[in-house]
Formats: structure tokens, C-alpha cells, sequence
């Protein structure tokens, strides 16, 4: 197996298998403003900052440029070439009128680029970008040989390299000019695409020749602080702990209902057309782990703070004490400020800052409109698995679109890999609404079967008894029983077998 | 005044017919009033680095201005001439180069 180099890209080296085969030549071919350059200078700054020093080559824009550019990312490239940890070749477009003459080979720029190599023992190297050099050479045939020099030429230099690319669409040839033949071996995609209006960075790594890797795309985001961040989604490993500490879910009733409370490490999904109490869940749920001592972080995409601080009131929850305790913090944002991705990385930074046991998120669902399906649903998968593996509760709400019955995008997208599915519903009884609730799923314990009716109130959320003569409420095609026929049902699973909850 | 300067890589042989094609124009054409320096970018990679020389043989005339930068081994010599504004002889240009065969 060929060995690789790390390139400490934050969730690239994840799908990369380990990072950039070492000492080869890779291709990172993408569209104007599919963020090659920044990757690039990432790669580079990585390295500088792991005691590795690189050479970037410019054939595009002017060293200045860079320099400015990736100041906003915190690399003060400047400094790093006074440290002899940095240098350019700039091999960008000289202003002098050129002619050619004769006959020519790359001879100058192998060089120099040899030159700056040994200069500070480097070991990463960049050229940004291939194409444009044949915007400078007239002659293509001249330059193609002279790439396939200069890229076996990189080899025999034992650095590694990332050679960038243009290309033309987002889904068809690899490169420009076909640039892909010289560098042959290994070939990285970056695509900046516009699906349903909204833009989605991804990345796939096509081939690492005698190397693995992970396939298909993954989305990706340009931070001010990291630079590049690619989500390894489904690179996560399904290797959480898994607890059987019980915490209570603020409420007794609804603790007896499952089991004993919801488990320590689990996620709750609470599901339910608007108006069906769900916020009220996530506060009492809030409200019991900081009665504990425990810290909270609550992440609201629907209310400002101001509405849910008044809502909690009304439910007698008392908000802004808990906050000023240290024990509650509370995010409130439009979900439209953001993409998902930039969502994503604002709630894992949120609670690797702030520690909580438990962190809500209400709701989930507010979310879907920001992205795509596709990207929505790798979201889902990405927040679940992390806050699994920070070993912590998470309870997320989603709205479902119909008022009676009914299921949300959001929980078909996260139903399997919740613990816990508490669904809330409108329940039509004799004439007037009612408010129903039910487990409907409680992993890894026995939990109430029923659905029981919910009611609020100035202290909080209540769970009585289960409606015993309507059916249909889950749904939403409500039919009503008399006693009789409720009593001969009730009666007629009863035998001499033994109970389920007796085995 | 022509003041010329020559990038090579190493002692090649598109090295030597560049350094040959360029000493037989100007003498042929300049009479003298000439000046030509050779760099060998594998000795001096910093004074590539400064002028950017990326394609060798590269000859940048520095004088007179504006300054002009010519890729390649000088076999073409007419565009040689040209890029250098130096009349063309009335009686036909005598080509003596060294080619590429």
C-alpha cells in the first residue's frame, strides 16, 4: 500500500483514507470558484503549520494577491517566507510583450521550481493552475509535453503535489485541455454546484491509483477560521458507546411511559403538527436536566430568545435565571442566515464550547428549507452521529406538514437513526381538539404503548390517561368505539399466555 | 545600444543554437552596438526567479525599451527581427540559423 501524507484539512484526510499519496502527483480539477485556490493554499498552511514547508507555484494570479487573500483565513503567508517555511514561484503573466521563436522547453521554470525545492527542503508542493499556462503558449503541443516533464520531474523532486485545474462543467470532462493525462494517477473533484437555487460545494476524490479512498461526494465549506472543512458524513463510524443511564426527560409521567426515562446517549425525535406542544417538550426536557445540575444548549431556528423566553414563562420555566446560572445557553437564528453546512459546523462548535449533557434543537425541521434533500438528509446524518459521539442527549422536534396525521421530511430522513420517536398529535374527540401522545419508539427498552392525552397548562405539560374509544389518531382518520365494542377488543387478546413484559 | 540577455538551462544543444543564433544576428544586423549577456538559469535560479523565466531559451531586451521577451531557439529570424524592430535588410534576409532538424 502506497504510504499518504496527511494534509490535516479538517474531514479530508477521512475520505481520503489517511491524505495525499505521498510523494505523487495529484490533480485537483475543478470550475471557476469551486474554491481550488483556497484548497490549495490550505494544503499548504496545513503543512507550514505541521513543520512541513511548501512552494507554491502561481501561474494565475500575482503572489500579492494570494498573500491578501488568505490573510481573512488567518495564514500570514508573508511571515512564513521570511521563515523560509513558504515560497513562491511566480510563474504568473509577464506584462513585457512575448514572441516565440524558435523552438523552447520549460527548462527555466524546473529550475526554479527545483531550486525553491531544495532551497527549503519542502515537502508540499502546489501549481495553481495548469490551464493557464496554455492562455500563455500559443502552442499547445509544446506545452503538453513539457507538463508531462515537468509533472515527472515533481516525482523525481519526492514532494508531494497538488496540481489544480479547470474545468468547464460540473458534471462532464475531468479538466481542461485534458490536463488529467499528465497527472494520470490520482484525480480530486471539486464542485460548486446550484441545485434548487441554492449552492452546494462538494468533493469527490475520483482515483488514488494503488490507493484507497472514499467514494462519491462529500459537501464541504470555506470558513474564516479553518479554510476548508469537508463533512466525512458517512465516514463516521457506527462506533458509539452506548449507555444505560437513564435521565430524566423533565417529566414524570412521561419518564414512566418510557421505561424509566430517556437514555443518556440517545436522540429523541418529538414529531407533530404545529401547535401540538413540541417546544414545550424540548423546554421541559431543558428545564429537568438543569433542575439536575446538568448544562444545556438549546438551538431554536422557529422563536427568537424573547418569544421562548415568554412561552417558557408561561409553562413556568424560568429561562433567563437558568442562564444566568451558567447551566442554559440559548442560540436563536433564522435558519436562512446560513447554508447547512456553515449550520453544521455553528452547532458542533457550540457544543465543543459549551460542553452540554443535553442540547435541543428546535426545530429541526426549520432547517429543511435551507438545503437540498440530499444535503438535509447528509446534515441529519452528520449532527446525529456527533452528538452521539459526544455522549450526550439530543432532542430534536419536527413539524409535520399536515395537522392530523401525517409524516415530516425530517423524519423520514432520521427515523432509523433516532432511539427515541415521541410523536404529538391533534386528536378530534366528540366534537372538540385534544391534544394526543404516544412513544412510538424506545430503543433498547419496554415502553407505554398507548396514546395517552396531553394537555398544558401554566405549569408545564400533562400526561393522562389514553384514549380508549377513538382510533385512527395517528392517522388523522379518526373512527369512534362505544363501550361495548371497546370491551370485547380489550377482551379479545386476553388468553392464558403469558404477558410479553413477563418472558 | 542593444542591451540583450540570454536565459538558458544548461549546456544543451538548443542551449548552443540559441547562443549562436543570437551572436550571428547581431553581428549580421547590430554591427557592434550590441551588448549580450548569458544567463545559465541552472547557476543563477534567483535571477530567473526575478525576471520570471519560465520558457528557456528566453531573450529580454532590456534597451531600448519598452522591454521585449522572446521564447524560443532564434531559428525563426525574421521574428527574430521583428520583435527586436530592426529593419529588414532591402536585399532579402540571409538565413544562416540553426534549425531544429
Amino acid at each position: 500500500m502506497l504510504e499518504k501524507l496527511p494534509t490535516y484539512i479538517e474531514g479530508f484526510d477521512h475520505i481520503a483514507n489517511g491524505g495525499l499519496p505521498k510523494g505523487r502527483v495529484t490533480l485537483l480539477s475543478g470550475s471557476a470558484g469551486s474554491a481550488k485556490t483556497v484548497f490549495a493554499c490550505n494544503f499548504l498552511a496545513q503543512g507550514v503549520q505541521h513543520g512541513e514547508a511548501g512552494i507554491f507555484v502561481t501561474f494565475e494570479e500575482l503572489p500579492e494577491d494570494i498573500r491578501r487573500n488568505m490573510r481573512g483565513f488567518g495564514w500570514d503567508i508573508a511571515q512564513w517566507e521570511a521563515e523560509n517555511k513558504w515560497a513562491f514561484v511566480d510563474a504568473s503573466y509577464v506584462p513585457d510583450s512575448q514572441v516565440v521563436v524558435g523552438s523552447y522547453d520549460f527548462g527555466g521554470l524546473l529550475a526554479r521550481i527545483e531550486h525553491a525545492v531544495r532551497r527549503l527542503n519542502a515537502r508540499r508542493l502546489v501549481i495553481d493552475s495548469l490551464s493557464a499556462v496554455f492562455s500563455q503558449f500559443a502552442d499547445h503541443g509544446t506545452v503538453r509535453a513539457e507538463l508531462l516533464r515537468l509533472t515527472s520531474a515533481l516525482k523525481a523532486l519526492g514532494v508531494t503535489a497538488l496540481v489544480t485545474s479547470e474545468r468547464d462543467s460540473e458534471y462532464g470532462a475531468v479538466a481542461r485541455h485534458s490536463v488529467e493525462e499528465f497527472v494520470a494517477d490520482n484525480v480530486i473533484i471539486l464542485r460548486n454546484v446550484l441545485e434548487d437555487e441554492k449552492r452546494r460545494r462538494t468533493i469527490e476524490v475520483l482515483k488514488f491509483r494503488g490507493t484507497s479512498h472514499r467514494k462519491g461526494e462529500f459537501p464541504f465549506t470555506v470558513t474564516p477560521d479553518q479554510g476548508v472543512v469537508v463533512m466525512p458524513l458517512s465516514a463516521i463510524e457506527l462506533k458509539q458507546k452506548s449507555s444505560d443511564l437513564r435521565i430524566s426527560s423533565g417529566s414524570a409521567q412521561l419518564d414512566q411511559m418510557c421505561g424509566g426515562g430517556f437514555f443518556r446517549d440517545s436522540i429523541i425525535l418529538v414529531s407533530g403538527a404545529t401547535g401540538t406542544g413540541k417546544t414545550l417538550v424540548a423546554t421541559t426536557f431543558l428545564a429537568g436536566g438543569v433542575a439536575q445540575g446538568e448544562r444545556c444548549l438549546l438551538f431554536a431556528f422557529e422563536e427568537s430568545r424573547e418569544q421562548l423566553f415568554r412561552n417558557a414563562i408561561g409553562w413556568n420555566v424560568d429561562f433567563p435565571r437558568m442562564e444566568a446560572d451558567g447551566l442554559l445557553r440559548v442560540v436563536a437564528e433564522y435558519p436562512e442566515i446560513s447554508g447547512l453546512e456553515d449550520h453544521l459546523l455553528r452547532i458542533k462548535s457550540e457544543i465543543s464550547a459549551y460542553r452540554p449533557t443535553r442540547v435541543a434543537i428546535d426545530s429541526l425541521s426549520a432547517l429543511e428549507r435551507v438545503g437540498t434533500r440530499r444535503g438535509f438528509r447528509e446534515f441529519v446524518i452528520d449532527l446525529t452521529s456527533f452528538i452521539k459521539h459526544e455522549e450526550i442527549a439530543g432532542l430534536f422536534t419536527a413539524t409535520t406538514p399536515n395537522l392530523l396525521g401525517g409524516t415530516s421530511i425530517t423524519e423520514a430522513h432520521i427515523s432509523t437513526i433516532t432511539d427515541s420517536i415521541i410523536l404529538l398529535r391533534y386528536v378530534e374527540y366528540y366534537g372538540e381538539m385534544r391534544r394526543g401522545l404516544t412513544i412510538l419508539k424506545m430503543r433498547g427498552s419496554l415502553h407505554d404503548k398507548d396514546i395517552r392525552e396531553f394537555t398544558i397548562d401554566g405549569t408545564g405539560m400533562h400526561i393522562g390517561k389514553p384514549f380508549r374509544n377513538v382510533s385512527g389518531i395517528l392517522s388523522g382518520q379518526f373512527s369512534y368505539l362505544n363501550k361495548d365494542e371497546l370491551d370485547r377488543l380489550t377482551n379479545l387478546f386476553q388468553d392464558d399466555a403469558p404477558d410479553l413484559a413477563d418472558r | 545600444m542593444y542591451i540583450l540577455k540570454l536565459y538558458v538551462t544548461g549546456k544543451t544543444v538548443r542551449t548552443e543554437r540559441a547562443i549562436y543564433n543570437l551572436y550571428d544576428l547581431c553581428d549580421k544586423y547590430l554591427a557592434g552596438n550590441y551588448q549580450i549577456t548569458i544567463v545559465d538559469v541552472l547557476e543563477n535560479p534567483e535571477l530567473a526567479e526575478e525576471e520570471k523565466i519560465l520558457a528557456t531559451p528566453t531573450v529580454i531586451r532590456e534597451l531600448p525599451l519598452p522591454r521585449r521577451r522572446l521564447v524560443g531557439d532564434l531559428s525563426d529570424v525574421r521574428g527574430v527581427l521583428k520583435a527586436l524592430d530592426i529593419p529588414f535588410p532591402s536585399e532579402g534576409i540571409e538565413d544562416e540559423s540553426l534549425e531544429q532538424k
